[in-house]
């Protein structure tokens, strides 16, 4: 089993980001993912950063691939996403049916990532046949589903084909809107943001009345209100999961890449407290199991 | 400019075609369409009553198999497809590529139309989305009046936009907030917000709902009780309580007709299959009414106030919005 850095999904400084990936670059981790998936305003780091970042991290023998865009409106938001699958260095992971249409077009290999509505095996062989070599599970997909999925995969023929990866910890995002969440919390119109979620590093909480948390906002996209943390469910995913994904909002991440991989070696249950694991248990996300 | 309406029952359908929609769309009594809810959809009798009664009318009919297909049991939703093809149904709304593959492939002389699920929101996505023989785009309620303009000039299929009802805020298809709350999504069995976890208290705070015991708002005396979907609730941000991700409201785009016809959008959708045959006939009859009032005179277009009047009074919380439409709503 490997494991994966998540690209950042909330606005960090440039300094921030670098000094992270500097932390990434001297870590265990065998895959990462660059790059802007939320929102096209947030530009701390621009293209040629980000596979500068993706150079200094192939040197370290770090697979590196480029996450895009998961909800486009605009048309200079399309011409972005054009350029960030066509960079011509790092492979990418489609978000949204447009890169998969690009990638297609350019015959260049692609991830087809977690935004992306892949529920079975049939939808698996189309994207296969048009250069998809790897798979992010949607999130609130669980391990029978997945289960179900790989045995339908052997039915086609395919199994030998699916790389398939899983959210193991971390925020989730749940949902896009065309609503800027967070500049509605500061009652700032979305064109004029002034980028206000660089002020939250890892989201802004939405509890319920009786002081549950619900949901996080992260600008247009909103996020589990727990962190995700399936630490104690690696064994289950034994000959289903070849990456764990590890998905940042702190420098608590690198603790936990250790756990993680300390778990597969030890197979040694980890106490937890305050996280959620259940769509992996085909209940609702939010619980702990 | 086509008028398409809600049908969850066969009174429902026969309300649309009476008031004159062009077209109406209903889903099977499965978890095969995004409105799974008790009590509506079509059996194989009602649907052949509802094919018959409608194209007897000049009223063509879409069959929306639009969650997506469960992998231990995909045959459901190929089953879903054939059922369309063979009870004579129009035009087949589909999101899932396995879906689209499957009607493609199986049935190519059935018109295909993607669903907003499948959240195709740029040329890219549609052109990706055109390889299954797609003729009509059902654009999600995420992009603004402007960026539905481009689109319409940027590509020559079809499009169809959501012009009344409920308002989902999120891109459709690619919101798991319901199943991280309930374990139920539309994706995965064709419901947001699912009936059976709702649960309304009176307690001495006001009355209470909600959702899987997640409590979605509390209610003055003096104030309107709404359905508890989990968007429209009232949640705290850092101590101020307040309806964080959206009001429980609808959208209502009859001040945009013209517009929505000068950029040459095909249809105009109808959200409530869930709602009642009066909401349809009601519905169906004011957008009839403004279709033809501005076809007839486009130039000089205005809204009526009893229109937008029988519109509130059919929305949730009895507002009204542009929505997405409008930039200021983002």
């Amino acid at each position: 089993m490997e494991f994966s850095m998540g690209n950042l999904q909330f606005y960090w400084e440039k300094d921030t980001v670098l000094d992270f990936y500097q932390k990434v670059a001297d870590s265990n981790v065998e895959h990462v993912y660059l790059g802007e998936s939320v929102c096209s305003k947030r530009r701390e780091l621009r293209l040629d950063d980000w596979l500068e970042v993706g150079r200094e991290l192939s040197k370290k023998g770090k697979s590196v691939v480029l996450s895009s865009l998961a909800l486009l409106e605009a048309k200079s938001e399309l011409a972005t996403l054009k350029k960030v699958c066509l960079n011509g260095e790092l492979k990418v992971e489609a978000n949204d049916f447009g890169a998969v249409e690009i990638l297609t077009d350019a015959k260049i290999p692609f991830v087809a990532g977690a935004a992306l509505n892949i529920y079975n095996q049939h939808d698996l062989k189309v994207l296969l046949d048009r250069g998809m070599q790897r798979w992010v599970i949607p999130v609130e997909l669980s391990r029978d589903w997945l289960a179900n999925v790989i045995v339908g995969c052997e039915e086609l023929g395919i199994r030998d084909q699916i790389e398939t990866e899983v959210y193991g910890y971390g925020y989730l995002p749940l949902a896009y809107s065309a609503r800027c969440f967070t500049a509605r919390s500061e009652d700032r119109p979305k064109d004029q943001c002034g980028l206000c979620c660089i002020k939250y590093p890892d989201g802004r909480k939405i509890d319920s009345q009786e002081g549950l948390e619900l949901f996080r906002m992260n600008g247009i996209q909103t996020m589990s209100g727990s962190i995700q943390n399936l630490v104690n469910d690696l064994p289950s995913m034994e000959g289903l999961v070849d990456i764990v994904r590890m998905s940042p909002h702190s420098l608590e991440v690198f603790d936990w890449l250790d756990t993680f991989q300390q778990a597969v070696r030890d197979n040694k249950r980890i106490p937890l407290q305050g996280y959620c694991n259940s769509y992996w248990h085909k209940i609702e996300g939010m619980k702990s199991i | 400019m086509e008028l398409l309406s809600p049908a969850g029952s066969l009174p429902a359908l026969k309300a649309a075609v009476d008031e004159g929609a062009d077209a109406i769309y209903l889903g099977l009594k499965n978890d095969t369409n995004a409105r799974h809810f008790a009590g509506l959809n079509f059996t194989d009798k009602t649907m052949t009553q509802g094919v018959n009664y409608a194209q007897d009318r000049d009223c063509r009919v879409h069959v929306a198999v639009n969650t997506f297909a469960h992998p231990d049991r995909s045959q459901a939703w190929f089953d879903a497809v054939k059922k369309t093809h063979d009870m004579g149904a129009d035009v087949l709304i589909a999101s899932n590529i396995a879906v689209l593959e499957y009607a493609a492939t199986h049935y190519p002389q059935l018109e295909l139309h993607l669903s907003v699920q499948a959240a195709a929101t740029n040329v890219a996505a549609i052109n990706f989305f055109k390889q299954f023989g797609v003729s009509r785009v059902v654009l999600p309620r995420v992009l603004s009046y402007q960026q539905v303009a481009n689109l319409a000039q940027d590509t020559d299929i079809e499009l169809e936009v959501f012009a009344f009802g409920s308002l989902c805020i999120m891109a459709e298809g690619r919101c798991y907030l319901s199943s991280y709350m309930t374990g139920e999504s539309p994706n995965t069995v064709g419901a947001c917000s699912p009936a059976k976890f709702v649960r309304w208290e009176e307690t001495d705070k006001g009355l209470e709902s909600r959702l899987n015991d997640v409590l979605i708002d509390r209610f003055a005396e003096d104030e309107n009780a709404g359905y508890p979907t989990l968007c429209k609730g009232r949640f705290n941000v850092e101590g101020d309580i307040t309806h964080a991700l959206e009001e429980p409201t609808s959208l209502n785009t009859l001040s945009l007709l013209p517009q929505l016809n000068n950029i040459g959008i095909s249809a105009l959708k109808i959200e409530g299959r869930q709602r009642s045959p009066a909401y349809t006939r009601q519905v169906t009859r004011t957008w009839r009414s403004a279709i033809d009032a501005m076809k007839k005179n486009p130039a000089d277009f205005q809204v009526q106030e009893e229109w937008n009047k029988c519109l509130s009074a059919l929305s949730e919380g009895s507002q009204t919005t542009l929505g997405a439409y409008e930039r200021t709503w983002q």
